[in-house]
């Protein structure tokens, strides 16, 4: 059964590691938060001016001053800081963060990303996004396989103006996790009970599949 | 030298049509409030305003565009407006859509004096389109020239008569790097304290890079996604 954003999320929290410093984009990926393994600890990294993410306040102790990169109000944890945002994409392009999780509109089989414009449509502009895949060493990108048309979003070309080139290094999606190799889409994992089948009708890219492809444990 | 004004009203009124303003905040978190509410009730026009976000439909600066005084919009992210979309797709609105973090370090190369600044956010992507493209070390950066703003407008939690600031929490973002790249920078605080009020270890923006200081009122601090803990599913 293809797996819900939840589970998605679930997913891609154990490619956590200890001491990771990790952004979160909004969506999905904010999610992944909800599922860090035990014994790991992670720093979240808010581009807006934080490190150090905490949960969302309880009801009535919200503060304006208190955002995460998805305007939601949050806290702090023992062991936060506050910069501005320079410093915070200094970080960034420096190679700082380990691991940046963002959602996509398409992925091509080279890594190339597309997530910030739908021309003569939908104009909400980049954010941070360009600078996190230019830069980030580790990028996963948790998204839906197929489009609400039912259309594959992993393509041999996207088609959609483009965040960033040659940079994804795994996809997550609800039926599969990808792996980006110099031959294009390598299927790694299927969801439980989905088939190999199924996930090469649906991947419009070229998908690579060597022997038994295991289901995700979670 | 006083470089205290009485209130935005005072601050602004030298800011003329067809200025180049920048704005500091991030969403609507640490947005100038009172002295965009001058601007609006100016009626000052044509402007170029460079700022993270364009504000929501009914504040921040979500009000110019709704009395259409922008000519021009820079900007990494607009998604929450919709009359913002509206002027841009029909094409009233000039707009230009830049990395966050593109924004960010082109404010700061005008506070440090530089001219420009190497990123690789963008290439490869529409954003490159007509920039100069150097490798240094085997890797493509897009060349990115620093603002060049007529007046910068900021938010801060706390300033002195003679200018430096502090901000809080998140509050910060851009209003730091801002501060230090406008002609003429206009602090609004939360709180005006006398020199020597403030501990100098704890100054985010020390007071050279600010000409004019006033503390605001009524601050509204809207809140545009209201969090609260819940249990995960």
């Amino acid at each position: 059964m293809a797996l819900d954003k939840y589970q998605i999320a679930q997913r891609i929290a154990k490619e956590l590691q200890d001491g990771y410093y990790v952004n979160l984009g909004i969506g999905i990926p904010t999610l992944v938060a909800n599922y860090i393994p035990e014994g790991i600890n992670v720093i979240l990294q808010s581009e807006n001016g934080l490190l150090g993410m905490g949960p969302f306040p309880e009801e009535g102790k919200e503060d304006a001053d208190y955002i995460n990169a998805g305007k939601q109000t949050i806290t702090t944890l023992p062991g936060s800081a506050f910069f501005d945002s320079a410093m915070s994409f200094g970080m960034i392009r420096s190679g700082k963060v380990n691991l940046t999780v963002l959602g996509a509109m398409e992925v091509s089989e080279q890594g190339d990303i597309a997530n910030w414009k739908i021309p003569g449509k939908m104009v909400k502009g980049m954010g941070g996004a360009m600078d996190l895949v230019a830069s980030a060493k580790n990028i996963i990108v948790a998204m839906m396989h197929t489009n609400p048309k039912g259309e594959s979003k992993l393509l041999p070309h996207c088609s959609l103006p483009l965040t960033g080139v040659q940079c994804v290094k795994k996809i997550v999606t609800d039926l599969a996790v990808i792996e980006l190799t110099a031959n294009g889409f390598k299927l790694l994992e299927r969801a439980p009970g989905v088939s190999v089948e199924e996930i090469k009708n649906k991947t419009a890219g070229k998908l690579m599949v060597e022997g038994n492809v295991p289901e995700m444990q979670f | 030298m006083n470089k205290v004004f009485t209130n935005a009203d005072d601050a602004v009124k030298d800011i003329s049509n067809g200025a180049v303003i920048m704005l500091g905040g991030f969403g609507l978190c640490g947005i100038p409030e009172n002295c965009i509410a001058a601007l609006v009730k100016k009626r000052v026009n044509n402007l170029t305003c460079i700022s993270n976000n364009a504000g929501v439909d009914d504040f921040g600066i979500g009000l110019m565009l709704q009395q259409k005084q922008l000519k021009k919009m820079i900007a990494s992210y607009v998604g929450e407006n919709a009359e913002f979309e509206r002027q841009l797709l029909s094409g009233e609105l000039e707009v230009e859509l830049i990395p966050q973090g593109t924004l960010a370090t082109r404010c700061m190369a005008a506070g440090y004096g530089m001219p420009a600044i190497f990123t690789p956010a963008g290439v490869g992507t529409e954003v490159a389109t007509g920039k100069e493209i150097r490798n240094f070390k085997g890797k493509d950066y897009l060349l990115e020239e620093a603002f060049d703003a007529d007046f910068a407008i900021v938010k801060a939690w706390k300033g002195d008569t003679q200018g430096n600031l502090i901000y809080k929490a998140t509050a910060r973002n851009f209003n730091p790097m801002m501060a230090m790249a406008g002609k003429i920078t206009i602090a609004e605080v939360e709180e005006l304290v006398e020199p020597g009020e403030l501990d100098p270890n704890q100054i985010h923006t020390p007071g050279i890079y600010v000409h004019r200081i006033f503390q605001g009122v009524n601050y509204e601090k809207r809140i545009e996604q209201r969090t609260v803990r819940q249990l995960a599913n």
